[in-house]
């Protein structure tokens, strides 16, 4: 004689409470599973040290740009001459995507200049290819390095990427589209916030 | 592929079969559940004392997990450290609950082992032929009390500096090579960023894996020879003829297996009331002095150490220097670890349950667990708590009377694995029955 | 020791009577701590930015984090903030830890985790326990932290507490037994309710700032309880379930 007699079993009583049990047991798992995969995200830390930055523009000069950081990133400003504006036009043709159509930027930047103001741009400067940072190359023909057809805009480096002085991709680079605009909204005629998005628009 | 053994496939896994039998022909895993579990015999007449084996294991998954957690955001060092703590308990998201989880664990930890031990103790189970499990599970124990202090020491407020101060110390009573052995432990002359790094090493890894090794010692040396229980019959000398298994054990799974799910929600309960009502515990799972960052200028007015070592604490201070020296306290603390491993041999009873033992026995075992129990409420009081004896008694006129309980106390404490091979030898034991009761 | 100190000191008395009966016996009024009242909490926090953030720092804590109050960012930009300090950062003090330890000869220490080393009972007590003593550096003392190096911050508030002692001659046994109160010499722009009501707001703030996630804590701990208890019921009736094998 064992210890384990079979003549009482309820086969159907002991499969509910084998589901039920594991059921709960299953939502305690991913219940504790929770706040140990929520750590992972952003600490209050990090969110402060990601959060929008103020940029007063009204010392810059025309032709002028300064580059401020922003989540890690380079963002630039760049306030452009109307020579610059004009220049945007004429290289259309030559452009991957000139109304910048399958590039990232928020919906209340349109048209060729991608700005709010057109006389001020404001773009991240990191190359979508594969990161880095391109340069400003904003004299015009051969005063540039850059040949004596250069329109001015941005070059970089690393794999011979060319854009215009709004940001857009030159067919024959390897980059694949447009250099990302960041959300941004004037706080001021004076101030520029970058991270914050312009409401209402 | 060539197998080289045929095996019967795996069936009553529904659509799992297929995958199982493929397993099993590459790895003994039927063999691995029939012998750990479905077909491991365990006495049917376990009591509530026999969850906290389990309880501890999950509790050491639990701090593992936790741990790994918390070690992706603590900053082992003495400049950051503390900052880093309190970085997890506002910035990072959950992180008070990881981290309390962590505290938690470890007070809840001890509370497993130590009643696991109280009932090893109570029901025999180091003797013959379990000595070893029982050798695994001091050794275990005192692995533990290491994890805990090198982890004491990681949140880097007053009571982690000041308690890991006073430990350091008393490796520097030793004689001779004392005061450089106390350097060596700490790097520095005194418990400083080098100190702290070392310990955060030994905490989360070197500790661990001795730990996990142990366990795996404990449990293979457990199902080698099978559970006691608390009759301390074997059920191996009553095999049903027919079956050939004991008549008195029942399958580890699923009759134990489920029975210890309902010890882990009980136990959760507990658990999850101290982490989300009192995670302090009322200061004593996590000390209000351990929130003042630590000041190696500045002691705080009383120290203790947290509550599992506070027995051992009592002994260390109730023992007076001698030869100008405190090594004799530290050697009889060490000595009142150290002694738990002769208990299988110290024991010289007929019968191995508390349940049969005789009258003297049953005296000692309660003096010994009374002794214990007022050791660590009085290592965490100051020596004061109790007064002063008479200015005009002898002996120990004016002296504070917890002192002395302490040093009755630890004679207590000694004396009853001591005279044990007298006490246990002609004792009036009741006959164990052949078979287990209920 | 904090743990001690609270064994040895009965919590009792409900006026500032401050008995030194022997030695360290030190009774601490009982905080009346409501972390569900945010109005009061934000009360705290502007007395907190008004008087203690000038010497003290509590750099644990992030004032974003304040909307734990109820307050929008917007409000704890023109209410609490220093020009010039953004939301995210930590509420840091001004004063720099040098001038400080010139000023105050110690450096005062950081007030983030204050309430849980000290408790709040001892913050209450030992906000309303200042009094005048000309022999101290700063002219004040108080009972709880006796020749504290922080003067009486808030005394135009409560104005000017000083210590009363008066001897009895014990009738049975001869010896003299002193016995110590605070008494209001000169009022302050607060009545002592109105005082008692501004710190409590206060020390009901710091025991926030100590730990700002224990509502949100209690919160889930009621959650996770139920589902518990459930989870043990139903792993019960499956071990009794299965137990009816075993004789």
């Amino acid at each position: 004689m064992t210890a384990i007699v079979n003549d009482q079993v309820d086969e159907k009583k002991r499969r509910w409470l084998i589901v039920t049990t594991s059921a709960a047991g299953a939502a305690a798992a991913a219940g504790v599973a929770g706040p140990f995969l929520m750590s992972w995200f952003p600490s209050a830390r990090a969110l402060a040290a990601g959060a929008p930055v103020e940029v007063p523009i009204d010392k810059l000069e025309l032709g002028q740009q300064i580059t401020v950081e922003w989540r890690g990133k380079p963002i630039w400003v760049l306030r452009r001459t109307k020579e610059m504006l004009d220049g945007l036009e004429k290289v259309d043709p030559v452009l991957v995507d000139p109304e910048s159509k399958a590039s990232e930027q928020p919906t209340y930047v349109s048209g060729r200049a991608r700005s709010i103001k057109p006389e001020y741009f404001i773009c991240e400067g990191v190359c979508t290819h594969l990161g880095c940072s391109p340069t400003l190359k904003k004299e015009i023909g051969a005063a540039s390095d850059m040949g004596a057809d250069w329109p001015g805009g941005y070059y970089c480096p690393c794999h011979n990427s060319r854009f215009d002085l709004a940001a857009r991709v030159f067919k024959g680079s390897p980059a694949p589209a447009n250099l990302k605009i960041p959300p941004h909204r004037y706080q001021t005629d004076a101030v520029v916030v970058i991270g914050e998005d312009t409401k209402g628009a | 592929m060539a197998v080289t053994q045929q095996k019967t496939p795996v069936t009553g896994a529904g659509p799992f079969n297929g995958v199982l039998t493929w397993v099993d022909a590459r790895f003994p895993l039927v063999r691995m559940w029939k012998e750990q579990l479905s077909e491991y015999y365990a006495p049917k007449n376990f009591n509530w004392w026999y969850y906290f084996g389990s309880l501890a294991l999950l509790c050491l998954v639990i701090q593992i997990v936790s741990g790994i957690f918390l070690t992706m955001n603590y900053k082992p060092s003495a400049q950051e450290a503390f900052a880093s703590v309190e970085y997890i308990m506002r910035d990072v998201p959950g992180g008070w609950l990881i981290r309390y989880i962590h505290s938690t664990g470890a007070s809840m930890f001890f509370i497993c082992i130590y009643l696991h031990m109280a009932r090893g103790l109570m029901y025999g189970s180091y003797r013959k032929p379990r000595e070893l499990i029982w050798i695994f599970g001091v050794m275990i124990y005192l692995a533990l009390m290491g994890e805990a202090f090198f982890g004491y020491l990681l949140p880097w407020g007053q009571m982690s500096y000041w308690g890991a101060q006073v430990i350091i110390n008393l490796f520097g009573t030793v004689p001779i090579i004392g005061p450089d052995l106390a350097i060596w432990i700490r790097g520095d002359y005194n418990v400083s960023d080098a100190t702290l790094n070392r310990f955060f090493a030994l905490h989360v890894i070197a500790l661990p894996l001795v730990i996990l090794g142990l366990v795996a010692a404990h449990l293979t040396a457990l199902h080698e020879v099978g559970s006691n229980n608390p009759d301390g019959v074997e059920i191996y000398n009553a095999i049903d003829p027919k079956s050939g298994k004991p008549m008195d054990g029942i399958p580890m799974h699923p009759y134990y297996t489920i029975k210890d799910i309902f010890g882990v929600a009980v136990f959760l309960l507990v658990f999850s009331a101290i982490v989300f009502f009192s995670p302090e515990m009322g200061g004593y799972f996590l000390e209000y002095n351990n929130f003042i960052p630590a000041d190696p200028l500045k002691t705080p007015e009383h120290i203790a150490p947290v509550w599992y070592f506070t027995p051992y604490y009592a002994m260390l201070r109730a023992v007076p220097p001698m030869f100008g020296s405190q090594f004799p306290g530290v050697a009889v603390m060490g000595a009142a670890t150290m002694i738990l491993f002769l208990l299988p041999w110290l024991d010289r009873g007929k019968v191995k349950s508390i349940r049969y033992r005789g009258p003297k026995y049953r005296i000692w075992f309660t003096a010994f667990i009374i002794s214990f129990l007022v050791l660590g409420y009085l290592g965490v009081e100051p020596t004061t708590v109790w007064g002063e004896f008479g200015k005009g008694l002898p002996i120990v006129g004016g002296d504070y009377v917890a002192l002395w309980a302490a040093r009755v106390l630890t004679v207590v404490y000694f004396a009853f694995f001591l005279l044990m091979p007298w006490f246990t030898r002609n004792d009036k034991e009741r006959p164990e029955p052949v078979r287990v009761t209920g | 020791m904090n743990r001690i100190s609270r064994i040895v000191l009965a919590v009792a008395a409900l006026v500032p009577v401050l008995a030194f009966a022997s030695g360290a016996k030190l009774a601490l009024d009982k905080a009346p701590i409501n972390l569900h009242d945010k109005v009061s909490l934000q009360r705290g926090a502007q007395a907190f930015v008004n008087h203690c953030l000038n010497c003290h720092s509590a750099s644990m804590m992030r004032y974003s984090r304040l909307s734990d109050l109820g307050l929008t960012e917007a409000q704890i930009r023109d209410n609490l903030l220093l020009a010039g300090e953004k939301v995210g950062e930590s509420m840091t003090t001004a004063l720099d830890a040098k001038d400080a330890k010139a000023f105050f000869g110690v450096v005062p220490p950081d007030l983030s985790l204050l309430a849980r080393s000290r408790g709040s009972d001892w913050l209450y007590t030992y906000l309303r326990g200042f009094y005048r003593d000309a022999g101290t550096k700063t002219g004040w003392n108080n009972t709880v932290f006796p020749n504290v190096g922080m003067p009486h911050v808030l005394w135009e508030y409560q104005g000017d507490q000083v210590m009363q002692v008066t001897t009895k001659v014990d009738p049975v046994s001869g010896d003299k037994v002193e016995s110590h109160k605070l008494v209001l010499d000169r009022p302050g722009k607060l009545k002592p309710v109105e005082y008692d009501q501004y710190v409590s707001d206060l020390v009901n703030f710091m025991t926030y700032v100590s730990e700002p996630a224990q509502t949100n804590r209690k919160m889930w701990g009621i959650l996770v309880l139920f589902f518990l208890a459930a989870f043990a019921v139903i792993t019960l009736l499956l071990k009794n379930e299965y137990w009816k094998d075993v004789r």
